[in-house]
């Protein structure tokens, strides 16, 4: 074999710290490597060009490069090899940036451990192979999670596209919090009236099948390829026949079932649509609240229903669809703000979070408009807005900012001062982040044109003063002052957590989840919409806070992202994968139990069961290859060989 | 001198930034200046410097500015603003650590809180146990304040709250405690501190 | 009641003078109860807040004391009606933990601690421990039911969390629930329930006791509660004693009685008002006595009507 070593300056980031013409001339001495040199740059195009022509110059059959973390340059780098001609797996990379000059400042020590970085590199190219993809067909068919604004944004760019599209959403209806919002800011333009088109066109969209009340049950397979279990959860209506009349909303007896839809402020019926907009517009039993499925006694709304809708024995459904690609599009939850007992912890009535106030702004809800506040059905004159509740509170392990919350605060504002004129707001802020186009200006109207007081300082406290109104006590930091606003009403901006069981829906998925539960992007900057499973993308909330219009770009490019991956007939694998080696196979099923992929069968071979991978579907995980007891199953690339050859390398320092 | 402006640069004290940050425990620098501890502090309106005002001078290592200021005396403990810090700052450890920094140090800028306190350990020391009735009679004589709380006495004597003999620690456990504050105050003496 | 722990009993001076009342009723109570405690030999002063203000070494000192005479004399725990007194004890307790402090403790004491030192609770929280609230529901003689109470904890009693571990710091419901199992079915949701009185400044600056007491106050007056419930001396003095200097200072009328919760269980168990020290109050509980008792004495009667 002839080996190449190619090390890296990166400019300064490894030569600041590494003495990279040693390391280089250090490889000179390790066995197959007939040629080394440092590079200033690798990766840019010189570099590449001087590894290309050392490939040619000196006949090499495998490239070390000693450089930064393989994350985001491997593949750059391989495709270098490859245009020279070798295979793309006889390649190894040393990371000595992260791993070496970043992180010591020792140059004699960082040298040293660079050199035995190399050696080892070395020493497990010595024993790679090449390795071939497979190609395989692709279902061009997009399975979209989520029927909030971003998801929508993705269906109907998809659907546009070309691309048949599943939208699978929890609720009864789309629109997901956009629908509950009273207006958008920073141009105050009514939510209603800019989202009804979207979820009209979804509806009407022949491209898009739209599964409401229904939930992700299962999803196997891999990129281009997976089965996918929904499960149509009952709403004991048959949806083909209910027209969305409401008759049966009217009727219904049992009126005090808590609101979802209007974050609770507000009762409804037991069958119900949740607001006059709802797509798709079809009424729902809740079964908590059901006479008929509690008691066994009422009915009405089956005798009522003129199209024979209502089946009070219907059951879930599951449906099975097999999609090429998955957008997850799962939006948020408020967290739970009821751990601020200073706040009242959810005791005092007239202390409601900011998504319940913009049910009170919103004309179609509980209140027809009129801000009424919850206790005694008053119109507030005083209202407090607190900032950053269950945000940057490390206190509550939620150091997190929420992103959004400054801004429809000051759309809250100034919507109370349009709908109350002689109403006076006041916000307790930390900082004003306001860093969208026209979003300072917007905060500044809030304060100049409305108003608004905006008092610099979080709250302590809030209490009840036992005469019907509530002492918000806070503090002004600019004055340095304690300061206290008797009011009408208080409305939290309550931070946010990622959707309610997203962190489930995030292991079906295979993909990763912080601990809000935020999806993980590919990269935080370079791929924002992909993750780390192929075919699997992400739009909206579900990755990290952001606004409408980030949600919206966000859906966009997340639908571009299967809109190129379809483009293509046949995608190919990725060839390092798991192999059995059916002399060793003693077929004990362990690998098979194991596999989180299903990608491991039982196949006769001359006569005997022995473990079979299916190529296309497994992921490479090497789950297997440390559970089988015979070490009959190898991962290519990563082979027991390659890997004790590393060790042995590392082990003669 | 507020009309000067405070040069960032030469006027901050960083070794007494990390000798507060030593005796209380508390980084202040994860204070993001919130108002939090402000805003719930009972004794608010008798500071002259607010609780995160105290924190941000802290912060620049203001030392004569925190160690002179009313505050940290008038601070009642009750520790609300360590409760409801969003960083998890012992705000009112940071409070208590200025207070005996400033005694060590012979500054204590509000006497009569000092006074009362010295007056209720007297009380201590010479019996074991406090006495009401004398560690008013003490304090008033300290601060010259000789009506303090008159009102309150016909009714607190005639329903037998106060008692006008002090409680003595039996068996000489009155002497143990005033021993524990021989050696207090003789140590404080060879540490050169106020005690 | 029964139980292998053996408890010292320790009162905290003002016990033995301004909250006389709070240690007769609390004995009384644990008497009823089947508390058994034996006061620590010797006991001294936990040093309160005068002595932390100055110094934390001299507080341990002092408060550490206490934990050796009970040592001592063999309880495996201290309890204390004050959490004054309790917070200092934990205090000293945990602060002896580290190594450096307790040797500069040591140096203050006749002789040096030992590693362990007992731990220290609260009556309350003895009593919640040790007797469920059917134990205490056999004991009620009277019940509080009707009686509009607004509970009232303090600053100390429920923080810092970690070290009182006496339930949610802001929200704490202990002493409800005590009540509830006699009977009281009309506690307020006191929304000021955990915020500083203004503690021991009334002596040297009276206005930061009066405006903070005031504000307590004034929202159970509003709320329309009978009386307070307190569990802490010096809160029952600011409340109480000094209630006509808060009146003043928010120039507004109180009245309001402010009793010790014990003093309350006591009532309901049937004690004799005087064994509950209920003369010692400056704003008299007489109306409290008599509610619970007319208000029982109808119960009984509307029974007995529909019993005929």
């Amino acid at each position: 074999m002839r080996i190449g070593v190619f090390v890296c300056h990166c400019g300064s980031n490894i030569a600041g710290t590494v003495d990279c013409k040693a390391a280089a001339e250090s490889a000179l001495s390790l066995p197959d490597v007939v040629y080394a040199t440092d590079l200033m740059y690798s990766c840019a195009e010189p570099g590449q060009a001087a590894i290309e022509k050392a490939i040619h110059d000196y006949a090499l059959t495998g490239v070390v490069v000693a450089s930064c973390s393989p994350r985001m340059h491997e593949p750059t780098f391989r495709r270098t090899v490859e245009r020279a001609g070798l295979n793309r797996y006889m390649f190894e990379m040393a990371n000595i940036r992260e791993h070496v000059s970043w992180i010591g400042k020792d140059k004699v020590a960082n040298t040293n451990k660079a050199c035995e970085l190399i050696a080892m590199a070395v020493a497990k190219l010595r024993n790679d192979r090449p390795l071939h993809s497979q190609s395989f067909d692709v279902t061009k068919k997009v399975l979209i999670i989520g029927g909030g604004i971003a998801g929508i944004q993705a269906a109907l760019d998809c659907a546009d596209g070309g691309i048949p599209v599943i939208l699978v959403e929890r609720e009864p209806t789309i629109g997901g919090k956009m629908a509950k919002l009273d207006k958008t800011f920073p141009t105050v333009d009514c939510s209603a009236c800019i989202l009804g088109p979207k979820m009209v066109d979804v509806a009407q969209h022949p491209n898009i099948t739209l599964y409401a009340c229904s939930e992700v049950e299962d999803i196997t397979g891999y990129v281009g390829n997976f089965d996918v279990t929904i499960r149509k959860k009952t709403t004991y209506v048959d949806w083909d026949k209910c027209t969305g009349c409401g008759a049966c909303t009217e009727k219904c007896p049992s009126k005090n079932v808590p609101d979802r839809f209007n974050e609770n402020v507000g009762l409804t019926t037991a069958i119900n649509i949740p607001f006059p907009q709802a797509i798709p517009k079809r009424a729902s039993i809740n079964p908590d609240y059901c006479r008929k499925l509690t008691t066994g006694k009422c009915g009405i709304c089956a005798k009522i229903c003129p199209t024979k809708a209502i089946d009070y024995e219907r059951k879930d459904e599951l449906i099975n669809v097999k999609v090429g690609s998955v957008i997850a599009a799962t939006g948020y939850d408020l967290m739970d703000w009821t751990v601020y007992e200073e706040y009242g912890g959810g005791r005092y009535p007239d202390v409601i979070t900011s998504l319940q106030y913009e049910r009170l702004l919103n004309a179609s809800g509980p209140t027809g408009g009129h801000i009424k506040r919850p206790s005694d059905g008053k119109e507030p004159k005083r209202i407090v807005f607190i900032q950053c509740v269950g945000s940057r509170d490390k206190s509550i392990g939620r150091p997190l900012c929420s992103g959004f919350c400054c801004m429809y605060t000051a759309k809250q504002a100034v919507l109370t001062k349009d709908h109350i004129p002689d109403s006076q707001s006041y916000v307790f802020y930390m900082d004003i982040r306001a860093a969208g186009k026209l979003y300072d200006e917007f905060t500044r109207r809030a304060v100049e044109e409305y108003g608004t007081e905006y008092i610099r300082g979080r709250v302590s406290k809030i209490y009840p003063d036992g005469n019907g109104q509530l002492i918000v006590c806070g503090s002004d930091t600019l004055l340095g002052q304690r300061v206290e606003v008797p009011c009408d009403l208080v409305v939290l901006a309550v931070g946010i957590n990622a959707s309610k069981g997203a962190s489930h829906l995030a292991e079906k998925l295979r993909i990763s989840y912080d601990q809000y539960g935020f999806f993980l992007e590919g990269h935080p900057k370079l791929r924002p919409v992909e993750t780390n499973t192929a075919g699997v993308f992400l739009a909206g909330v579900c990755q990290g806070t952001k606004d409408i219009p980030s949600s919206v770009a966000q859906g966009s490019a997340a639908a571009a992202k299967v809109l190129s991956l379809f483009a293509r007939d046949k995608l190919e694998n990725d060839p390092q994968i798991a192999h059995v080696n059916a002399a060793r196979c003693v077929a004990c099923g362990k690998c098979i139990r194991c596999c989180p992929f299903g990608a491991i069968r039982e196949e006769e071979f001359r006569g005997q069961l022995k473990a079979k991978v299916i190529d296309t579907v497994c992921q490479g995980c090497g789950l297997c290859t440390a559970t089988c007891p015979q070490g009959a199953i190898q991962l290519s690339h990563a082979t027991d060989n390659e890997i004790l050859a590393e060790v042995n390398q590392l082990c003669q320092f | 001198m507020q009309d000067t402006p405070l040069n960032i640069v030469q006027g901050r004290d960083l070794s007494f930034i990390r000798e507060v940050e030593a005796e209380s425990g508390q980084k202040v620098s994860n204070c993001y200046q919130c108002g939090n501890c402000s805003a719930g502090c009972p004794a608010a309106f008798t500071y002259d410097l607010q609780t995160n005002q105290i924190m941000r001078a802290v912060q620049l290592g203001l030392k004569d500015k925190v160690l002179n200021s009313k505050s940290i005396w008038m601070c009642l403990s009750c520790s609300t603003c360590s409760l409801r810090c969003p960083n998890n700052i012992d705000v009112a450890n940071v409070m208590e650590t200025l207070r005996h920094m400033a005694r060590r140090e012979n500054r204590v800028n509000v006497p009569v809180m000092n006074k009362f306190w010295l007056s209720f350990l007297n009380t201590v020391r010479a019996f074991g146990r406090s006495f009401e009735i004398g560690t008013m009679v003490l304090y008033m004589l300290r601060s010259l304040r000789l009506t303090t709380d008159v009102d309150l006495a016909p009714g607190a004597l005639s329903k037998g709250k106060l008692g006008f003999k002090p409680h003595v620690v039996p068996d000489g456990g009155a002497k143990a405690v005033a021993r524990i504050f021989r050696r207090y105050e003789e140590r404080a003496r060879r540490e050169g501190v106020r005690p | 009641m029964s139980t292998s722990m053996k408890i010292g009993y320790y009162p905290g001076c003002s016990a033995k003078g301004s909250s006389l009342d709070y240690e007769l009723s609390s004995s009384e109570v644990c008497r009823i109860l089947g508390i058994v405690s034996s006061e620590i030999d010797e006991w001294n002063c936990c040093g309160s807040t005068p002595a932390h203000a100055v110094s934390t070494e001299l507080s341990a000192a002092l408060c550490t004391r206490n934990l050796v005479q009970a040592t001592k004399q063999g309880a495996d725990i201290v309890m204390t009606p004050c959490p004054s007194c309790l917070s200092n004890l934990r205090h000293a307790r945990e602060r002896m933990q580290n190594p450096e402090f307790k040797k500069r403790v040591d140096e203050l004491l006749d002789e040096p601690a030992p590693e362990v030192l007992p731990e220290a609770t609260s009556v309350m929280q003895m009593i919640g421990k040790l007797c469920s609230a059917e134990d205490i529901k056999s004991h009620v003689r009277q019940s509080l039911a009707g009686i509009r109470i607004a509970p009232y904890y303090g600053c100390l009693m429920s923080r810092p969390a970690e070290l009182m571990n006496f339930g949610d710091p802001e929200n704490p419901t202990l002493m409800e629930e005590l009540l509830a199992a006699c009977g009281a079915d009309s506690v307020l949701d006191f929304p000021l329930k955990t915020e500083c009185c203004g503690a021991s400044a009334g002596i040297p600056h009276r206005p930061l006791t009066s405006v903070n007491s005031g504000r307590i106050l004034d929202v159970a007056v509003k709320m329309e509660a009978d009386c307070i419930c307190v569990c802490c001396p010096l809160c029952q003095m600011n409340l109480d004693l000094r209630q006509k200097q808060a009146e003043r200072q928010v120039n507004a009328k109180f009245g309001i009685p402010v009793l010790y919760y014990t003093q309350l269980m006591g009532l309901a168990f049937g004690c004799d008002p005087k064994t509950l020290g209920l003369n010692k109050l400056i704003v008299s509980a007489d109306r409290i006595v008599d509610r619970i008792r007319a208000l029982n004495t109808a119960r009984k009667e509307a029974q007995g009507g529909n019993a005929a």
